[in-house]
């Protein structure tokens, strides 16, 4: 399973996302208000709506369209109409790199 | 001529086509914006959303007060008016908001005002909310969004009607009676997840509790008075929600991907914005659900570039609704498509936006010129 370089630290402000493309998938990457690094699928599971335009508040993430909420660190679906759990990926940062183990 | 030849069921003929033509839960146009920008937009406040809930309880609790006073002298009347509007319409905006969990910062104060608000709409808060999820997510898409209030052609009489909540109350009091006896239409299945239907039915059998009451306390007192307070309010009150409510939408596109071809944005007076909390700038809050209505007036400011010119009036926008309602009795897909203005994207072929006034809409079977023929245009 290899750690995949997605992006530089920078690119991500604090209490932040960013989608990330890679291999046919999307996934969002996430700075939170502790600069710590998450890494979710990129779409909601309610629909195929991106992450990416939506909110990032403490820990969480609203969907922007329908505002289904998730707990980015562990997937978990936290408000209605997402109800299903978005998938996490380990994040690590290694000289300056936001990096994805991806299987 | 008042059949309409479009399937607006939720599980017909239209949605069906709606479907396979790509329309449903699709991607739509956006206005592009900053990240910076948006994220401020977005950003969550407590503040206004208080400010604005204690001004609306407290001149309802004013006006129901003094209501109660005077009754039943005819003095009462104006102050029976106030209160219906804010019980019957206010608090339709507020339901609608809170639903999008955008107005309070704090998740439980939007509940609590979502609960309020959908007891005086006596509207089910578990329907309702995935109703309009899914009016989010396929507006105004033939067959798919169970929010479309006016056909094509319209039901005039039902227009009318509307005013005066007969079908608000009605139809909201024999769904509510439906849930309370456990049977959801296969029409709502259809948007409400089977795990939230127990909710649903729970709600309706407190809200039944909480009427009887109010029923025994009129017997008691052998006076409606209790249900001036409570459920007859919207027959009175409802007439400023229908009438910013059928600006949104009304004499506007069907089956577009493209909200600034289907939802009207309009200026209103600061009483009617209140009342109506900012959802007049329907275009942008479309295009934009997450943005909190306190921070639509800066959006729109920052978009307007980019789309049809708002209408400057509640009478502006009629003086486009009726004379398009009355073209579709001959067409019904007749609509209004609005000019952009040099600094807008252009509509987009991929979003439907080369659909034009009065040729064939997608996923519309009914439309049969040769079976119907459509007067000149
Ligand atoms: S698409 Fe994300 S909550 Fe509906």
């Amino acid at each position: 399973m290899p750690w995949i370089a997605a992006c530089s630290a920078d690119d991500i402000d604090t209490e932040d996302l960013i989608r990330w493309d890679h291999a046919g998938r999307s996934y969002a990457i996430y700075r939170s208000p502790d600069d710590d690094y998450f890494c979710t699928d990129g779409f909601c599971t309610h629909e195929a709506i991106h992450l990416a335009d939506g909110l990032v508040m403490d820990y969480v993430v609203e969907c922007p369209k329908h505002n289904g909420q998730f707990d980015y660190r562990s997937g978990e679906a936290v408000r209605l109409p997402a109800c299903k759990n978005l998938n996490t990926w380990q994040t690590r940062v290694e000289n300056g790199q936001v990096e994805i183990l991806i299987d | 001529m008042s059949h309409t030849n479009r399937d607006y069921a939720l599980l017909g003929r239209d949605a069906r086509l709606a479907e396979e033509i790509g329309l449903v839960s699709a991607q739509w146009y956006h206005t592009d914006l900053p990240r910076k920008v948006m994220k401020e937009l977005m950003t969550r406040s407590d503040q206004p959303a208080i400010r604005d809930t204690i001004i609306l309880f407290s001149v309802m609790i004013a006006s129901a007060g003094a209501g109660i006073w005077l009754w039943p002298s005819w003095w009462s009347a104006p102050f029976w008016l106030i209160y219906g509007v804010l019980y019957a319409s206010a608090m339709d905006s507020r339901w609608h908001e809170c639903g999008h969990g955008t107005a309070f910062k704090t998740r439980w104060m939007n509940d609590a005002v979502y609960q309020v608000a959908c007891f005086c709409m006596m509207r089910n808060p578990v329907t309702w909310r995935w109703s309009h999820t899914r009016h989010h997510t396929d507006t105004i898409i033939v067959g798919h969004d169970p929010e479309i209030i006016a056909m094509r052609p319209a039901v005039v009489a039902r227009l009318i009607l509307n005013f005066f909540g007969i079908f608000e109350l009605w139809g909201n009091a024999k769904t509510t009676l439906q849930l309370i006896a456990g049977y959801m239409p296969e029409t709502t299945k259809s948007f409400v997840p089977e795990p939230e239907r127990k909710r649903a039915f729970l709600i309706a059998r407190i809200w039944a509790v909480i009427y009887l009451g109010v029923a025994a306390l009129a017997f008691w007192m052998q006076s409606i008075l209790p249900f001036m307070v409570v459920g007859l309010p919207i027959l009175f009150g409802s007439w400023h929600m229908v009438m910013t409510g059928y600006m949104q939408h009304l004499g506007l596109a069907e089956n577009v991907l493209d909200h600034r071809l289907n939802s009207r944005t309009v200026y209103v007076n600061p009483i009617s914005r209140f009342i109506y909390w900012n959802m007049n700038f329907h275009v942008e809050h479309h295009m934009f659900p997450m943005v909190p209505y306190h921070a639509l007036p800066r959006m729109h400011e920052l978009v307007k570039h980019d789309m049809p010119p708002a209408h400057p009036s509640i009478l502006s926008a009629y003086r486009e609704i009726i004379p398009t309602l009355i073209r579709q009795f001959k067409n019904p897909d007749w609509f209004v498509k609005r000019e952009l203005p040099a600094s807008a994207q252009p509509y987009r072929a991929e979003y439907h936006g080369d659909l034009e006034p009065g040729a064939p809409t997608p996923g519309i079977a009914g439309y049969d010129a040769q079976a119907r023929p459509v007067a000149a245009e």
